[in-house]
């Protein structure tokens, strides 16, 4: 297998069946990481057609992507692709993403959104040029687009990644392991999709603000 | 002798019995049966005798003994927040490793059938 696709969803059932459609004819094999969702999220992505592991109760981001990439590499994957569940990503990304992995350019590949600048709404590139200046000086690598869902890993870098946090940290973390582990880097330059849904997804400014704190706390105290 | 002084001095015999208590369960380690006894001996020394509290006071520089034991109280604190903060980060990350066990495991059932 080449190819897994990561989708991790905490009460996506509106669109989670649409995205595991979008993506299974570029991947190889899809998992829908269900992080004890209270709503139809896991039925609605099985009957897409993806393979669903199912956390019984809800732990955050950072442990469903946790759970799909340790599935992933199970499964034999020579690239994992972690993507979001809100509808945000194309699935054309997906292959452009893996691209640089596949030609052995890159050991990780980040999808930045912020190419299209006139795209993202202007309040949501405050908050990610905050969490990508947060992100320097607290791991001291400069990425493009820090908060982004899509990612690519080579099954190698997969198998490496320590996760530890288990909430929206999670992205600032992953940066701090390509710092880490010397990984080659490629920022991807991606189309986000957003809709009104996608944007109430994402983090509001109060969660952007505990995943902050938390990101000082975490750094301060290790 | 004033009451406050009886009253802490028989806390701190009851605290001292639980640390003693805790530590023959095993759920203490003898560095914190160490640490925790020299606590309460403190407190115990601070409340009969208060003028230690002056000379510990001119010692490290503070003015006044009560001050004294204040800052010592407020480190104190602070340290055993910290520690528990830490060990909470690590029980909620061991759920997630539990959690994570449970449904990679059932999948794999799943699969079997």
């Amino acid at each position: 297998m080449r190819t897994a696709v990561v989708v991790p969803a905490y009460n996506e059932e509106r669109t989670v069946g649409e995205v595991v459609r979008s993506v299974r004819p570029v991947a190889d094999r899809v998992f829908v990481v269900d992080d004890g969702s209270t709503d139809g999220t896991a039925a609605a992505a099985a009957a897409a057609g993806a393979e669903v592991i199912r956390h019984f109760m809800n732990r955050g981001l950072g442990a469903a992507l946790g759970t799909g990439i340790a599935a992933a590499v199970a499964a034999g994957a020579e690239f994992v692709v972690t993507f979001d569940a809100d509808g945000q990503h194309r699935a054309e990304d997906v292959p452009r993403i893996v691209e640089p992995l596949a030609a052995g350019r890159a050991d990780a590949a980040l999808g930045c959104r912020t190419a299209d600048r006139a795209r993202m709404p202007a309040v949501r590139r405050l908050a990610n040029w905050i969490g990508n200046a947060l992100t320097f000086v607290l791991f001291g690598l400069w990425v493009r687009d820090s908060q982004s869902g899509l990612r690519a890993f080579t099954r190698r870098a997969a198998s490496e990644l320590e996760i530890m946090t288990d909430r929206m940290e999670v992205s600032s973390e992953i940066v701090k392991e390509i710092k880490r582990h010397g990984w080659r880097l490629a920022e991807v330059p991606i189309v986000p999709v957003y809709t009104e849904y996608s944007l109430s997804k994402g983090q509001g400014f109060i969660v952007g603000l505990k995943t902050a704190g938390r990101l000082l706390l975490n750094r301060l105290m290790r | 002798m004033l009451a406050f002084q009886i009253i802490i001095v028989a806390f701190v015999l009851f605290a001292l019995s639980r640390v003693i208590a805790r530590f023959r369960e095993g759920s203490l380690t003898a560095g914190w049966l160490v640490l925790w006894s020299a606590v309460w001996v403190a407190v115990a020394v601070a409340a009969i005798l208060p003028q230690t509290t002056s000379w510990f006071a001119r010692l490290i520089g503070v003015g006044r003994g009560v001050d004294a034991v204040i800052y010592v109280s407020i480190i104190f604190l602070f340290y055993l927040v910290f520690r528990v903060f830490l060990r909470l980060q690590k029980i909620d990350h061991d759920i997630t490793l539990v959690v994570r066990e449970l449904a990679l495991k059932r999948r794999g059932e799943a699969d079997k059938d």
